[in-house]
C-alpha cells in the first residue's frame, strides 16, 4: 500500500454535481423557468438555493434597536466574530440592502445567527427592522465578510472604543471570546438606557471579564480622544478596535497616528465619508438603454436603483468592489475623496458605483 | 373607417391646444399618485399571481400525467391553458414592460424575465415596448395594426388577395406566438427586402429558433415522455392548451386597438407631437374590456387598455383604481371613452376584419334581397381586369356614400 495526501471527502462536491446534473434535466421541463423558481415555493432555505434566510424572532433591545434572530439557508458558510453580513429586505415592496454586523455567539445550537440593528432616524431599512419587521419573512443573505475581526494570535490587551450601533460588532467579539482577559471597552451612548446590550455588558463588567466605560452623551458630552487615552493609560500597549460614527473613526485616527501607533488601531465603517460633491450629470446606461438626471452628491448606484435599473452591488461603502462598472465616456468624481475619473470614447474605465457620483454626462456600460 | 385627420367629423376638433396640455398634466398628475404610493400590496400582489400561476401549471401537469383517463385530460387541460394564460398576460407582458421593476427584486425584473411565449423576451419588448407603444394607432409605423398582413383601414386599396384576410386573421389568432415571433423579427419585411443573409438578423432568428426548440420539447415531448403510455394525450392536451392561450390572447389584442370607432392617425401627424398630444392619441387609439375582476386578471388588465396605454409602466392591479379618473377626464373634455363587454368588442373587431376583406362599402350595400347581384360583381372584381375591377370598385363605394 502506497501512502497517499489524505484528500477532503469526495462524497459531498460528488453530490453536488449529480444535483446540479439532475437540475439542468429538469429544466428542460420546466422551461423558461428554472426549475428552481418552483423549489422555492416549498423550501427557500435549501442547500443550492440562492442564499436567504428566515427572520425567527425580532427582539427589542433598546427604545430604538432590535435583535433579529435569523435562520440562514443551507449554504451559509460560519462567520467569524466581528464579521458583517449584507441583507436584502423588503421595505414598502422595495428590496433593500443593508450590512449589518453578526452579534451571536458561534455555538448557537439552534442553527441561527443574529444581528442587532439600531434605528436611525430617517434610515428606511433600520426602523422597518426594528418596528415592522415580521418574523417568518424571507430575507435575502451574502455570505459573513468582514475584516474587523480579532487575529489568530490574540493580544494580551485589547481596548474597544464603540460608540451607539457600534457595540454590535465587539459584541460579537466578546461573546466568542472569552480567552480574552484583559479587555477595556469604552463605549458612548445619550443615556444608560441607549446602551444597546446594556445589562449584559454590565454584567460582564460585574464578573470582571471586562472593564467598562460608559459615557452618557446626553449628561457628559462626546468623548475625545485624549480623554480616552486619559481613562486608558496603558492605551499603547493595547490593540484597539473601533467602531462607530465617521467623526470619533477619524478623530481616534488622528490620535493614534501622532502617538505613532496607528498599526494597533483597526476601524470599521458602515457608511462612506461623503467628502466632495459637484455638479451631477445625465447617465445613460447602453445595455439597459436607461437615462436619468444624477445630482452630484448621490451615488450612481442609488441614482440608478431609483430608477429601476437593477444593479450590481456590495458593501455600498466603496470595499467590495461588487458594483463595479466599466465607464464608457463621461467622468465621475469620488464622493470620497473628490477625484474625478474621465473616459474617453470607448474606454472601458472601471468605476465603483456606490462612491462615485456622476461629474457631468456619462455612459456606463450596463 | 379612415385616419382621424381626413375625418369630417374629427373627434378632437373642439379641443385647443392649452386642453390638450391640460389633458397631458392632469395625466401625468394621476400617474405621479400611483407612483408615489406603489408599495407593500403591490408587491404581494404580483408575488401571489406568480405563486398561483406556478401552483396551477404545476398541479394542471401532474394531472395531465394520466391524461388518458377523461376527466383527467379535461382538468388538466383547462388548468393549463388558464396557467398559460395567467403567464403570458397578468405576468410575463406586465414584467417586461417593467410595471414591477422598481421592486428591485432580480427574479421579478423586465431585464431577467423570460415567458412562456415562442418569441424570447428581448425581441417582443424591443417591437412591443419600443414601436408599438410609441408609434400606436400611427399607419405606417404600428405593426401592430394588422400585424403587416392584414387590410386595416379603408385607404389601404383593396385587392382580391385579402378575401382571404378573415381564414389567415382565424389562423394566426391559433397560433398567435408564432405570428408574433416573426412579427418581432419582421420576418415579411426581412423576405420582401431579401435580407435573410444579414448577420444580425441571422442572430435574431437563431434565438428565436432556440427558443421555440425549447418550448416545442417541453410541450411536445418532454412532458409527453413523462406522461408515458398517455403520450399522446398528453401531447394534444398541451397543444389544445397553447391554442386556447393563443386564441385567448389574440381577441384581447384585437379589442384593444381593433374594434370599430377605435382611431388610427397618419403618419405626419405625430411629427412635433407634444407630450399632452401623446396622451391624446393613446386615449382614442385604445379600447377597454368591461367586466369581472376574473376577466381583468386573465387578459393580464389589458381589458383596461386606455390606462395601460397611458401609463404601461404603472402596475396592472392598479389600473382599475384609476379607470374612474380617465373616464372623467374623457367625459369633461368631450371625448369617447371605448369600453363595452368582451364578446361585444371582439364581435366588432372581427366585423371589421370581415368588412375590410371586401371591397369599401360592399358589405354595407349588401341585403338580402341583393345578395346574388352583390355576389357577381364580387365574382368580377375579383376576376375581372383591373379596369373592371376600378369601375366596381367606385361603384360600390359611390352606393355606400349615397
Amino acid at each position: 500500500m502506497t501512502a497517499t495526501v489524505p484528500r477532503p471527502s469526495s462524497a459531498r462536491p460528488a453530490l453536488r454535481t449529480l444535483r446540479d446534473r439532475a437540475l439542468r434535466w429538469a429544466e428542460l421541463v420546466t422551461t423558461p423557468l428554472l426549475p428552481a423558481d418552483y423549489l422555492d415555493l416549498v423550501h427557500p432555505l435549501r442547500a443550492g438555493a440562492d442564499l436567504r434566510g428566515r427572520i425567527e424572532a425580532v427582539l427589542p433591545e433598546t427604545r430604538d434597536a432590535a435583535t433579529l434572530v435569523i435562520r440562514p439557508g443551507a449554504d451559509w458558510r460560519p462567520h467569524r466574530p466581528g464579521q458583517y453580513v449584507r441583507i436584502g429586505i423588503d421595505v414598502d415592496g422595495v428590496r433593500m440592502w443593508r450590512a449589518y454586523s453578526i452579534t451571536s455567539d458561534l455555538g448557537r445550537t439552534d442553527g441561527c445567527f443574529t444581528v442587532t440593528v439600531k434605528a436611525i432616524p430617517d434610515g428606511k431599512v433600520s426602523n422597518h427592522l426594528v418596528r415592522r419587521a415580521q418574523p417568518g419573512t424571507i430575507v435575502q443573505l451574502d455570505q459573513a465578510t468582514g475584516e474587523f475581526c480579532l487575529p489568530e494570535q490574540r493580544p494580551a490587551k485589547a481596548l474597544f472604543v464603540t460608540a451607539g450601533s457600534g457595540i454590535t460588532p465587539v459584541m460579537g467579539m466578546l461573546r466568542n471570546h472569552p480567552e480574552l482577559t484583559d479587555v477595556v471597552l469604552v463605549h458612548s451612548a445619550p443615556t444608560a438606557e441607549d446602551v444597546v446590550f446594556g445589562a449584559e455588558l454590565r454584567q460582564l463588567a460585574a464578573e470582571g471579564r471586562i472593564r467598562l466605560v460608559e459615557q452618557h452623551t446626553d449628561t457628559a458630552g462626546l468623548l475625545d480622544a485624549a480623554a480616552i487615552a486619559e481613562l486608558v493609560p496603558d492605551l499603547a500597549e493595547r490593540a484597539t478596535w473601533a467602531c462607530g460614527p465617521v467623526g470619533m473613526l477619524e478623530a481616534l485616527e488622528e490620535h493614534w497616528t501622532a502617538a505613532g501607533i496607528a498599526d494597533r488601531l483597526y476601524t470599521e465603517r458602515f457608511r462612506p465619508t461623503v467628502l466632495v460633491t459637484g455638479e451631477g450629470g445625465t447617465v445613460s446606461f447602453t445595455k439597459n438603454g436607461t437615462t436619468l438626471e444624477a445630482d452630484g452628491a448621490t451615488p450612481i448606484l442609488d441614482a440608478a436603483e431609483e430608477a429601476g435599473v437593477l444593479m450590481p452591488s456590495g458593501c455600498r461603502m466603496g470595499i467590495c468592489y461588487g458594483c463595479v462598472l466599466p465607464l464608457r465616456e463621461g467622468a465621475v468624481r469620488d464622493l470620497r475623496t473628490g477625484e474625478v475619473t474621465t473616459a474617453a470614447p470607448g474606454d472601458g474605465v472601471l468605476v465603483q458605483t456606490c462612491i462615485s457620483a456622476a461629474a457631468g454626462a456619462c455612459d456606463i456600460d450596463h | 373607417m379612415t385616419v382621424l385627420q381626413k375625418k369630417t367629423d374629427n373627434p378632437i376638433e373642439h379641443l385647443t391646444p392649452e386642453d390638450i396640455e391640460l389633458i397631458g398634466k392632469e395625466l401625468d398628475e394621476i400617474r405621479q399618485g400611483v407612483v408615489d404610493s406603489r408599495g407593500e400590496s403591490d408587491a404581494r400582489y404580483i408575488r401571489t399571481v406568480i405563486d398561483v400561476h406556478r401552483k396551477i401549471e404545476l398541479g394542471s401537469r401532474a394531472v395531465l400525467l394520466a391524461s388518458g383517463f377523461a376527466p383527467a385530460w379535461v382538468v388538466g387541460t383547462i388548468g393549463l391553458s388558464i396557467a398559460k394564460i395567467l403567464e403570458n398576460m397578468e405576468i410575463g407582458h406586465n414584467i417586461l414592460h417593467g410595471q414591477w421593476d422598481w421592486m428591485r427584486d432580480p427574479k421579478i425584473h423586465s431585464t431577467t424575465w423570460e415567458w412562456d411565449m415562442a418569441s424570447p423576451a428581448e425581441q417582443w419588448k424591443h417591437s412591443h415596448n419600443e414601436l408599438h407603444h410609441t408609434y400606436t394607432n400611427v399607419i405606417g409605423k404600428d405593426n401592430d395594426l394588422g400585424y403587416g398582413i392584414m387590410r386595416v383601414d379603408e385607404d389601404q386599396p383593396w385587392t382580391p388577395m385579402y378575401l382571404g384576410q378573415p381564414l389567415w386573421s382565424f389562423i394566426n389568432a391559433c397560433f398567435f406566438e408564432y405570428g408574433i415571433a416573426a412579427y418581432d423579427l419582421e420576418l415579411g419585411a426581412v423576405i420582401a427586402k431579401k435580407q435573410t443573409g444579414d448577420p444580425e438578423f441571422r442572430r435574431r432568428a437563431k434565438q428565436v429558433l432556440a427558443k421555440i426548440g425549447r418550448q416545442v420539447r417541453k410541450d411536445y415531448v418532454i412532458h409527453p415522455l413523462l406522461s408515458g403510455p398517455n403520450f399522446l394525450s398528453t401531447l394534444t392536451a398541451n397543444f389544445v392548451a397553447n391554442v386556447v392561450r393563443n386564441l385567448w390572447s389574440n381577441s384581447v389584442i384585437l379589442c384593444g386597438h381593433f374594434p370599430e370607432g377605435v382611431e388610427t392617425f397618419e403618419k405626419k401627424s405625430i411629427d412635433g407631437e407634444t407630450r399632452g398630444e401623446w396622451y391624446l392619441r393613446q386615449m382614442l387609439g385604445s379600447a377597454n374590456i368591461s367586466g369581472s375582476k376574473a376577466m381583468h386578471i386573465l387578459t393580464g388588465n389589458l381589458s383596461h387598455q386606455i390606462e395601460h396605454h397611458l401609463f404601461p409602466d404603472l402596475p396592472s392591479n392598479r389600473y382599475a383604481e384609476i379607470a374612474p379618473k380617465i373616464r372623467d377626464l374623457f367625459q369633461r373634455y368631450g371625448l369617447n371613452y371605448h369600453t363595452a363587454p368582451l364578446p361585444q368588442q371582439v364581435g366588432s373587431a372581427w366585423h371589421k376584419i370581415i368588412r375590410l376583406s371586401l371591397p369599401n362599402g360592399w358589405l354595407q350595400n349588401t341585403t338580402a334581397r341583393n345578395l346574388p347581384t352583390q355576389l357577381v360583381k364580387l365574382w368580377k372584381m375579383t376576376t375581372g381586369k383591373p379596369r373592371v375591377r376600378r369601375a366596381l370598385l367606385r361603384e360600390q363605394a359611390a352606393l355606400a356614400a349615397a
